[in-house]
């Protein structure tokens, strides 16, 4: 098994708010992140596809086609955007750096099945400040983390 | 899904790598400049990565707030700006390696009432690190 990473950037703005929350729990339990007119952020994420080389090509994935996917799937959904009100996917959860990490998970991960290559996504890590990040392993615990981390 | 959330923190702190269990000459051997009497210091960098189930009603796995004052409590404030050999009883008897401050600083972590521990990470310079996972390691990600 050998894994892939590739990294790409994006900016964004995002505010934590729950409506079942009274304001002052809102200020309580999300503090700075509350504040009503949002607050952003340079993203940073890593995507690892995790497979054997193709004996004919080399590859695990040919890099093209995932920068591609990033592309369509993260860059312009998400790239110098509001996340809560702008990226429908998010719709009704707060944007945590952990919500945000699983719905890109779940946005990469059947585009990265239907390719050709032999390669699985195995993790997502996104860096949402350089001293915090989230790494998504998906559900399926056989699809290889053991391995990596 | 299974999601791990990772924060990373600093504390500067010096040691001197010194083992009253072996003699001078085997202390200098061994340890080499580090084992220099004076102690020296460093810029430590740990990451805390934490487990769990995202709540609905926050989206988080653990309130940062609550992770950080709860390593600021356990871990920074103790170790930050310190001789770990003389101010920190745990490295009274035991030699103050990044192998044991790494264990040192999961034992006092992984009561955090927030998330499950999953793993120290610890950067004694920028050139190496330590990882441990408490005695499950080696069955990482279960």
């Amino acid at each position: 098994m050998v894994y892939l990473t590739r990294k790409i950037e994006f900016s964004a703005s995002h505010l934590y708010h729950n409506p079942d929350f009274s304001a002052e729990e809102n200020r309580r339990i999300f503090g700075k992140c509350n504040n009503p007119n949002g607050h952003g952020h340079n993203y940073v994420l890593e995507v690892t596809v995790g497979g054997d080389p193709d004996p004919t090509t080399g590859m695990v994935l040919d890099l093209k086609q995932l920068k591609e996917i990033l592309e369509r799937e993260v860059m312009d959904r998400m790239d110098h955007r509001f996340l809560n009100y702008e990226v429908a996917e998010l719709a009704g959860q707060i944007p945590t750096c952990e919500n945000i990490a699983a719905t890109i998970w779940r946005l990469l991960d059947p585009q990265i099945e239907a390719q050709l290559g032999r390669g699985h996504l195995t993790r997502v890590r996104l860096w949402e400040t350089s001293d915090l990040y989230v790494d998504c392993y998906g559900e399926d615990p056989t699809r290889g983390n053991g391995g990596m981390r | 899904m299974k999601l791990e959330l990772t924060r990373r923190y600093t504390f500067s702190a010096s040691h001197r790598l010194h083992s009253n269990h072996l003699a001078e000459a085997e202390n200098q051997r061994i340890y080499g400049k580090c084992n220099n009497p004076f102690g020296h210091g460093h810029n430590y960098v740990v990451e805390v990565s934490v487990t769990g189930a995202v709540d609905a009603a926050t989206g988080m796995i653990a309130n940062l707030s609550d992770l950080d004052a709860y390593v600021a409590r356990e871990v920074l404030e103790p170790f930050d700006h310190t001789y770990l050999n003389k101010d920190v009883a745990a490295f009274r008897e035991v030699v103050p390696t990044t192998e044991n401050l790494c264990i040192e600083i999961f034992e006092r972590l992984k009561k955090f009432p927030g998330a499950r521990l999953a793993r120290i990470r610890l950067e004694e310079t920028g050139r190496n690190s330590f990882e441990y996972a408490g005695e499950s390691m080696g069955a990482k990600h279960e």
